[in-house]
């Protein structure tokens, strides 16, 4: 079936094949890279949404210093008035890098948190996205009333059963959010 | 500390076959006779060292200042076929022993897609190791990681050929013999391995 | 359709299925499988892949030089890996998340450089287009049927729709429980195939 194979027509045959398929891929890479980061725009949008009041006027992403890590956080506006401030914030759990959208009111209070990555055991760690005793008493914590670690090690939020450094990394993250959040407000 | 903590995920926590899945078809092709999967153990090592360090500064010098990040994945598998090659031609040259060792070993290298993996996830992908911050590997981490994931695949490929010699003389249902037992073994073997998971 | 086509077509569902007669692809298979969607979507990648790349490849087979012939189906299958990653980063974004890695990784799936090889560069466009149908099919179907057990098991749902409440057996939503749960359904794959 195959040609004959000789120099010549070994080299002009991989350097055709190549050409047309990485004109073929640039062209493909050209047409989708508007719908690729519409996608990803919309996803951030989504997950910062659900950590904010409902209503606001979304920034662009601001870069911040999150827990001695390069980061970013979006302010939402209604009118000329802040209404809060969505910052993303990663620790690590107990499979790897943790990464949450929390959400703070200017008071200080966090208004909601959501996980944006996480690589934890299935039906241990994970749920930290589907259990809703848990991540719904970060529902409007107050900070300076309570404080953000696991019950284990003196702080006030109930852990995950059998899931103690995903619920620590968890606080955390949160913590390093609140944090960071009065670098903001300090400026 | 931190290239030792690197070592101790990639071969145990993480471990790329038992946990990640990655290279499963020679491993299972290749697993039956532990001499064999000492061969086969050495080639990975070599070719996933190598392919890594190579297509981490193709990435680096050349896909990503011209934006060309979209070729990775073809850029990457023509590098690692033609590397393949020429290890191929350079050992027969200058060691014709380790050839032999190695040698019927390295043309299947090119379709393991351990070898594509870990060089795609050296590059796309961020790590944490023993609490330090996310961040991507820089050319000696990568290197590294690199080096002992391939120990690692290595060290289960071998493991696991000592285990499915011996199940070769056991008495095992009929419909079970040959790749579903060695199947059912190398889960129990997975499971003993996620005993390791949350130490690093 | 005439018989010999038909043949071509159903001979990957159950003769030569290439995960249990044939034992390709097995990375994918047990790494995405975690429940009945995602080895569907995974299947559905594949066989996207092996469709166009069997038609091409039995278009150009005529006059590729053999000593290169390796290399240039390895492109040919690379740029529709790279054409379907795109496509699902932009279309199904949470799709592409999930399966992540394993997407460029079809690239080096013996299954679809091993029809290209064994078929394609062998017969026509047409009976490539089918045979790449058939294998992809059987494949997509075996992912399928392996992500289903798994989720009933592993966390008591199917296609996503929950019949108890809690979890189920975690450890088959977990590596070894995918070894386990395959181990044993080829063993039931070769008892019904034993009694046909």
């Amino acid at each position: 079936m195959a040609a004959k194979s000789n120099l010549t027509n070994m080299v002009l045959c991989l350097t055709a094949v190549c050409l047309v398929c990485s004109a073929l891929l640039g062209g493909m890479y050209v047409l989708t890279a508007e719908p690729i980061a519409k996608a990803n725009a919309e996803i951030l949008k989504a997950s910062i949404g659900a950590v904010l009041p409902e209503g606001g006027e979304l920034s662009e992403a601001k870069p911040l210093e999150v827990g001695g890590q390069d980061s970013e956080y979006y302010v939402s506006t209604s009118g000329s008035e802040v209404q809060a401030y969505a910052i993303r914030s990663t620790t690590v759990g107990f499979g790897g890098p943790l990464t949450l959208m929390v959400g703070i009111t200017p008071d200080g209070k966090v208004y909601n948190t959501s996980v944006l990555s996480h690589t934890e055991t299935p039906g241990l760690g994970a749920k930290c996205t589907s259990d809703e005793h848990f991540y719904s008493q970060f529902k409007g914590f107050d900070p300076s009333q309570k404080i953000l670690s696991v019950k284990k090690d003196g702080g006030d939020v109930d852990a995950i059963t059998a899931s103690t450094i995903t619920s620590r990394a968890y606080s955390l993250a949160v913590k390093n959010a609140v944090e960071a959040f009065k670098t903001i407000k300090g400026e | 500390m931190e290239y030792f903590l690197i070592i101790i995920s990639a071969i145990f926590v993480n471990n790329i076959m038992l946990a990640q899945f990655l290279g499963t078809c020679p491993f299972l092709g290749v697993s039956n006779k532990l001499s064999t999967a000492t061969g086969m153990s050495g080639a990975v090592v070599f070719v996933i060292t190598l392919a890594t360090l190579v297509t981490y500064l193709i990435n680096k010098f050349l896909l990503v200042p011209f934006g060309l990040t979209f070729l990775q994945t073809i850029a990457f598998i023509l590098v690692i076929a033609a590397l393949v090659q020429m290890v191929e031609i350079v050992l027969k040259k200058i060691s014709p022993s380790l050839y032999q060792a190695l040698g019927i070993f390295l043309p299947l290298i090119t379709t393991n897609c351990a070898v594509l993996g870990v060089a795609l996830n050296v590059v796309t992908k961020e790590f944490t190791f023993g609490g330090g911050a996310a961040h991507m590997l820089n050319l000696g981490e990568s290197v590294v990681y690199a080096f002992a994931t391939a120990l690692g695949y290595g060290m289960a490929l071998i493991l696991f050929a000592g285990l499915r010699e011996h199940l070769e003389m056991n008495d095992v249902p009929r419909q079970f013999k040959g790749v579903p037992i060695a199947l059912v073994t190398c889960g129990i073997l997975a499971m003993a391995f996620m005993g390791f998971s949350g130490v690093v | 359709m005439s018989k010999r086509k038909l043949d071509i077509f159903t001979k990957g569902f159950f003769k030569e299925n290439p995960t249990f007669v044939l034992l390709l692809g097995m990375c994918p298979t047990l790494a995405t499988t975690t429940s009945a969607i995602n080895g569907l979507s995974m299947g559905l990648a594949t066989l996207f892949v092996l469709v166009l790349s069997n038609i091409v490849i039995s278009a150009i087979a005529p006059v590729v030089p053999d000593k290169v012939h390796i290399p240039v189906y390895i492109v040919v299958i690379a740029t529709f890996v790279t054409i379907l990653q795109f496509a699902m980063q932009a279309y199904t974004p949470d799709m592409y998340k999930t399966l992540g890695l394993f997407i460029p990784l079809i690239v080096v799936n013996c299954i679809v450089l091993g029809r290209a090889e064994a078929f394609a560069s062998k017969n026509g466009i047409v009976d490539s287009a089918l045979d790449g149908l058939g294998i992809g099919f059987g494949f997509t179907m075996s992912l399928t049927v392996l992500g289903l057990v798994r989720e009933i098991l592993g966390s008591g749902s199917a296609f996503g729709w929950k019949f108890i409440s809690g979890d189920g057996i975690l450890v088959f939503v977990m590596a070894p429980g995918a070894f386990i749960a395959l181990g044993y359904l080829m063993v039931l794959f070769n008892k019904i195939a034993k009694k046909n």
